[in-house]
């Protein structure tokens, strides 16, 4: 199928005074029209970094230093600011993490449902009234006419979260990035959004790049997943895959630490080690101090995304060669 | 929200007794009395005239007693005439009020006006050149002694070019000049008193609201703004600036105290015949009267100031409104 977003040798860095700190390293994936991908990996991995890139919000100083990110053909990384603003909320929108602080405290819900609209479409303030009337119903929130004119702090956060989906879907974008949409929110919560996610995406024939550390949500909310560690994606293949046959040693020790229901342990497995600053990367396979199979090959040489299988891809000079090949 | 109010307004008459107690307890402890002062060294004067002229006034009467006296007076709205001269104190402070509030008001205006444009810039656009230029003038603004650049603008303004008169408000000639005239001679007499008394504060309040900016972009709903595509300007205007706006607010009630009770050095140097002076003269002259009319009638304005203030951030922040 035709890719709708492809993202390709994705850098990012801080500049500092001692040496750049480059915590997105070459990041590629592709994103195919109406699936979702699953971006998946440990705090401070750069994951949220990707993802803000894309729509170019990095906080400063970040820069993207190199890499492209293809929306239909059009290189958002080159592309003016002043187009961009035309990407953003319109073609590529986003929620976030925190849903208690990504609305503004001192606007009305309505207020920031319209802006958002008017942003982009050209209606009238009526229209615009009548259509966030029937987005935040499309959320599910109740009593959404009267609801209009309350400020954030008077909605739960599920409730926020709702109303910054409900922006973000307001001029029907090709691509909706949802940051950890649910790790702010309780657990009953958090299925009720996903559920949503999941309704809308299919509705608005969306493509969802769902950004998340909890394999869970990644079991049942995506088609694909990328597994990244310190700036780089180290295994990406079709998500029945992931459980089935991981490639990497990364994902099988993320794979171990989920605890499983029914089973007796008296601790939780780990992998070993802690994620090193990216600034002090190892040579090599970044992995390879916390790595089991680690020889003296994956301390020198860096390996890059191969096929292990039926596209599955993984960065790892131990990963199985694909089935009908040998080593080469 | 209403209980709230009624608390605010219910304490306004207890912190003006006690400020009244404070003020004419100082008074009192201050060495010298009216009395003294006027007449205390001239031997023509005896100690016996002199004793006399306390009872007068009252002065010979235990401190308590007077403030009484005092208290059951203001009660009734009268402040007592002054020592010096024997008129009814509000009349001399109603002489006196406007002055100053013209000048403060103005000059008020003036800072907010654009201190804040540029605090809002400086943060937009921070480390331009916009930036540091605005920082370095406000380096200079904030260290420069204001009665100091008061004395240059007279002599370079006032003197050297002649554009603006250098003192006063309202000479007597102006009473025989149309209506039109009077009002572009007062405007040219203000041009001065207020460019040099909104200066110190305008360095303060820009930096002020820099900073305030600068705290608001970087959170979460900011950046959640620009994801929905929006335009920078809008971004940092609307969203941003309302924000931002919360702390200066209260900034401005507490400029308050000072937009009534007046500035000693500035009416001074400008000659400006507002409260600053009127109150630095009865002090001086223990005119106790004036004194303490001047002191609670700065107290009550000041303490609805900080009330209306308060009111005003509630405005702004939904949050506090419903609280």
């Amino acid at each position: 199928m035709e890719n709708l977003l492809e993202v390709k040798g994705l850098e990012v860095s801080f500049p500092s005074p001692a040496g750049d700190f480059k915590p997105v390293a070459g990041v590629d994936f592709v994103l195919e029209p109406g699936r979702t991908l699953g971006l998946v990996g440990e705090s401070g991995c750069g994951k949220t970094l990707t993802a803000l890139s894309i729509l170019r919000l990095l906080p400063p100083p970040g820069k993207i230093t190199a890499g492209k990110i293809n929306l239909q053909g059009v290189d958002l990384v080159t592309l003016p600011e002043k187009e961009m603003v035309k990407i953003r909320g319109a073609k590529v929108a986003m929620i976030f993490q925190e849903p208690m602080t990504s609305l503004n405290p001192v606007f009305t819900i309505g207020n920031q449902v319209t802006e958002a609209i008017r942003a982009h479409q050209r209606i009238s303030r009526a229209a615009a009234r009548r259509r966030a009337v029937e987005l935040l119903r499309a959320v599910n929130i109740p009593r959404a006419e009267e609801r209009l004119g309350d400020y954030p702090h008077q909605f739960s956060g599920g409730m926020r979260q709702r109303v910054m989906l409900a922006m973000a879907i307001s001029c029907r974008p090709l691509v909706l990035i949802a940051d950890e949409p649910t790790t702010a929110l309780d657990v009953t919560v958090q299925a009720q959004i996903m559920g949503l996610l999941k309704r809308l995406r299919e509705e608005l024939a969306m493509s969802l790049l769902l950004v998340t550390h909890d394999l869970g949500i990644v079991a049942q909310a995506t088609d694909r997943v990328a597994v990244m560690y310190l700036g780089r994606i180290v295994e990406t293949c079709p998500t029945p895959l992931i459980f089935q046959s991981p490639a990497h040693p990364y994902t099988r020790g993320l794979l171990r630490s989920v605890p499983r229901l029914g089973q007796r342990i008296r601790r939780l497995q780990a992998i070993e080690g802690v994620v090193p600053e990216s600034s002090l990367r190892p040579r090599g396979c970044s992995f390879h101090p916390r790595c089991e199979l680690a020889d003296e090959r994956c301390r020198e040489a860096e390996p890059v995304l191969e096929t292990v299988g039926d596209s599955h891809l993984a960065a790892c000079h131990k990963a199985p060669p694909p089935a009908g090949k040998t080593d080469g | 929200m209403v209980n709230y109010l009624l608390r605010r307004i219910l304490i306004i008459p207890v912190m003006l007794l006690m400020i009244s107690l404070i003020t004419l307890g100082v008074m009192h402890i201050s060495p010298g009395d009216p009395a003294a002062l006027r007449y205390g060294l001239n031997p023509e004067v005896s100690a016996t005239a002199l004793d006399r002229m306390r009872e007068l006034y009252g002065l010979d009467q235990p401190f308590l007693t007077q403030y009484r006296g005092w208290l059951i007076r203001v009660v009734s709205l009268d402040l007592g005439n002054s020592f010096i001269d024997d008129r009814p104190v509000q009349t001399i402070i109603l002489e006196r009020l406007p002055a100053t509030l013209l000048l403060n008001i103005l000059s008020l205006a003036l800072i907010f006006a654009v201190a804040i444009p540029i605090g809002v810039v400086s943060a937009w656009r921070r480390g331009s050149f916009f930036d540091r230029s605005a920082g370095l003038l406000v380096f200079i603004g904030y260290s420069t002694p204001t009665f100091w650049l008061a004395l240059l603008l007279i002599m370079f303004f006032g003197v050297r070019l002649g554009w603006f008169p250098i003192s006063g408000m309202r000479p007597w000639y102006v009473q025989f000049m149309p209506p039109a005239a009077q009002l572009r001679d007062l405007a040219s007499r203000l041009v001065l008193p207020v460019f040099a008394t909104a200066f110190g504060g305008l360095a303060g309040l820009s930096r002020y609201a820099r900073s305030s900016v600068l705290e608001v972009l970087r959170q979460d709903y900011v950046r959640a703004a620009r994801a929905k595509g929006l335009t920078e300007k809008r971004v940092v205007w609307k969203h941003a600036v309302k924000n931002a706006l919360l702390p200066v607010v209260t900034i401005m009630g507490l400029t308050l105290p000072s937009l009534i009770g007046g500035s000693v050095i500035f009416e001074t140097i400008f000659s400006w015949p507002g409260m600053g002076r009127l109150g630095y003269n009865a002090i001086m002259n223990y005119d106790y009267p004036v004194v303490m009319g001047v002191g609670v009638l700065s107290a009550f304005l000041t303490l609805v100031g900080i009330l209306i203030s308060d009111l005003a951030y509630a405005w702004i922040d939904p949050r506090i409104r419903y609280r």
